[in-house]
């Protein structure tokens, strides 16, 4: 495995809601291997420019690239369908399902057959695997059968990511996967985004800076929407514009 | 759904397949009425209920398929029921792909109103044209039989044979909502954002539903213009839309057997507040009588007839389990 290998590509990316430039011209490049870390105050665009890569929202301008593929035209669900996972900074589980359900749910997007109407789709092998598979992997194997809207913060954080796994990415955009988690959950998390690591690209946004300086491999750090600084994680922490605007 | 709801389910059917034996001929036409309102309940609930749709223009599929199954039939004699029936079925779900395709562009209550008006726009043409005959409506002048042996013009056949569509929409939506199919619409009903981000296309899963919920209801409105033996505009009309919305809540949302439910509650309760030996003359403001009991019933019963056990066993049980399922309520 080439440690270069590119997977997603975002070229000047650029957003407004209405006259508030949200993400000024934003290049950055998510490869195999390795975790792209986007840090920013509140309101620097980091969520925005995730539904952007993700195909959630419209960009005013730039390109998006995703395994070498020009995606800027494709919907959210051809994307996720290509390859490209998101994680919600706000939980979006299905609260009503089953742990196990919302995994099978999110596996099933791989083999979605919908005209097979009088096939049981518990029985539907291939999203069942993926689904314990992703949960195992998250930690959630005690919790298969729980009600997910009866999980604690913690345990719904966990599924968040179980779901993105389930569709079987090689790009995931992480979007504050640690927020609200007590420092045991945060420790399991950051070992689970670890071994991610190897097989994927990740795009992490996060505000716990101890976990970001620990993970990334790379950091970029935007204010009012653009980036001040894209660099290793000891350089942007050595940098003088970025302590003054952010690391204070 | 578990084993003894599906004997449950099946017991109720048996027990509608023996009531004509009991019953003269205004039973019998009763029945049969129900039971067709029963099968477009069930097509209304596929959207409400399991894909989260609100759509308030079903009774135009309905009179769509009823006024077919007229305009289409010979001028007289008999006509076969292998192609009067399917005809009927496709010109609803041709309509509804129309009204699909367009209004599902739109969402919660935009898409109520989009489907209330091409609802009206279906009601205002077989109203005003000469095609639909007009207020008066129009007879449907050939029997639909199917060979020598099965003729929908006699009651009997006619309610075995919607008891048998019946039973056939119910298991098919049954296992429909257990596959593949059934999950994404479930899961669109819950997180349609969700759904998109993992991959689904939402749009053609729910112009699916649309299309086969607007074929049921067809089917039925196919089944209420043989029963009748003529159709008029009063089929379309906004005011049977937002009946079986009505069926469909007051049975629970959200459960097939809730939609065969509340289509009966619903009939019989207008049978009951119409009847002048128990009500005398309050008879004849029937509605008033009605709408007071759907409007306790909604009040007394968040999740329908058919919620009515889990609440008696939740009463039983005491609170604490009440306060976590109440947590999972969904928004319609």
């Amino acid at each position: 495995m080439s440690r270069s290998e590119i997977l997603l590509r975002g070229r000047e990316i650029t957003h407004r809601w209405g006259g508030l430039v949200a993400v000024d011209r934003v290049s950055l490049e998510l490869e195999r291997g390795s975790v792209h870390a986007v840090i920013g105050t509140n309101g620097a665009g980091k969520s925005t420019l995730i539904n952007i890569l993700s195909g959630e929202i419209a960009s005013a301008g730039g390109r998006v690239e995703l395994l070498g593929q020009d995606v800027t035209g494709w919907s959210q669900p051809r994307r996720a369908s290509a390859g490209l996972g998101r994680s919600y900074q706000r939980n979006t589980i299905y609260p009503s399902f089953t742990v196990f359900e919302n995994c099978r749910l999110a596996a099933q997007s791989r083999t979605q057959k919908p005209w097979a109407w009088w096939r049981d789709a518990q029985r539907c092998e291939a999203s069942v695997q993926a689904a314990r598979k992703a949960a195992s992997r998250a930690g959630l194997d005690e919790l298969l059968d729980r009600c997910a809207g009866l999980l604690s913060h913690g345990q719904k954080r966990q599924l968040e990511v179980a779901m993105c796994l389930a569709t079987e990415p090689q790009v995931l955009l992480l979007d504050e996967p640690l927020a609200g988690m007590g420092a045991e959950e945060t420790e399991h998390m950051l070992e689970l985004l670890g071994e991610l690591k190897a097989d994927h690209a990740t795009l992490l946004v996060e505000h716990d800076m101890d976990a970001v300086f620990r993970i990334a491999n790379r950091i970029t750090v935007m204010v009012d929407g653009a980036v001040i600084a894209s660099d290793t994680p000891e350089a942007v922490r050595a940098n003088p514009e970025v302590q003054s605007a952010y690391l204070g | 759904m578990d084993r003894s709801g599906a004997i449950l389910v099946a017991l109720a059917f048996v027990a509608l397949a023996l009531v004509p034996t009991v019953a003269g001929p205004f039973g019998i036409d009763l029945l049969t009425k129900i039971m067709i309102y029963a099968i477009l309940a069930l097509s209304l609930e596929l959207l409400v209920g399991s894909t989260g749709l609100v759509c308030f223009g079903q009774a135009a599929f309905f009179g769509i398929g009823a006024y077919a199954a007229v305009l289409l039939a010979p001028q007289q004699g008999s006509a076969s029921l292998l192609w009067m029936l399917p005809a009927s079925v496709l010109c609803a779900a041709g309509y509804a792909l129309v009204v699909g395709a367009l209004s599902l562009r739109t969402k919660g209550a935009y898409f109520i109103m989009v489907t209330l008006a091409f609802a009206q726009m279906a009601y205002y043409v077989v109203h005003d044209t000469p095609l639909g005959g007009g207020t008066d409506g129009i007879y449907l002048s050939a029997r639909p039989v199917l060979g020598s042996w099965l003729d929908l013009g006699r009651p009997l056949t006619l309610l075995g044979f919607t008891l048998a569509c019946q039973v056939a929409v119910f298991v098919f939506l049954a296992l429909l909502l257990r596959s593949r199919f059934g999950r994404a619409l479930a899961g669109i009903r819950v997180n349609e954002q969700r759904m998109r981000a993992t991959g689904f296309s939402t749009y053609p899963y729910k112009l699916a539903a649309f299309v086969v919920s607007g074929a049921i209801a067809g089917l039925a409105g196919f089944l209420f213009a043989v029963k009748d033996g003529f159709v008029t505009p009063e089929l379309l009309s906004w005011h049977l839309s937002a009946g079986v919305l009505v069926m469909v809540i007051l049975g629970g949302l959200g459960r097939l057997s809730g939609a065969l439910i509340g289509a009966f509650a619903f009939a019989l309760l207008q049978q009951l507040f119409q009847s002048e030996a128990i009500f005398g003359a309050f008879a004849r403001h029937w509605h008033l009588g009605l709408g007071l009991a759907i409007i306790a019933s909604v009040a007394l019963l968040p999740h329908g007839l058919v919620g009515v056990p889990g609440q008696l066993r939740e009463r039983l049980l005491g609170r604490a389990r009440r306060n976590a399922t109440d947590m999972l309520d969904e928004p319609l």
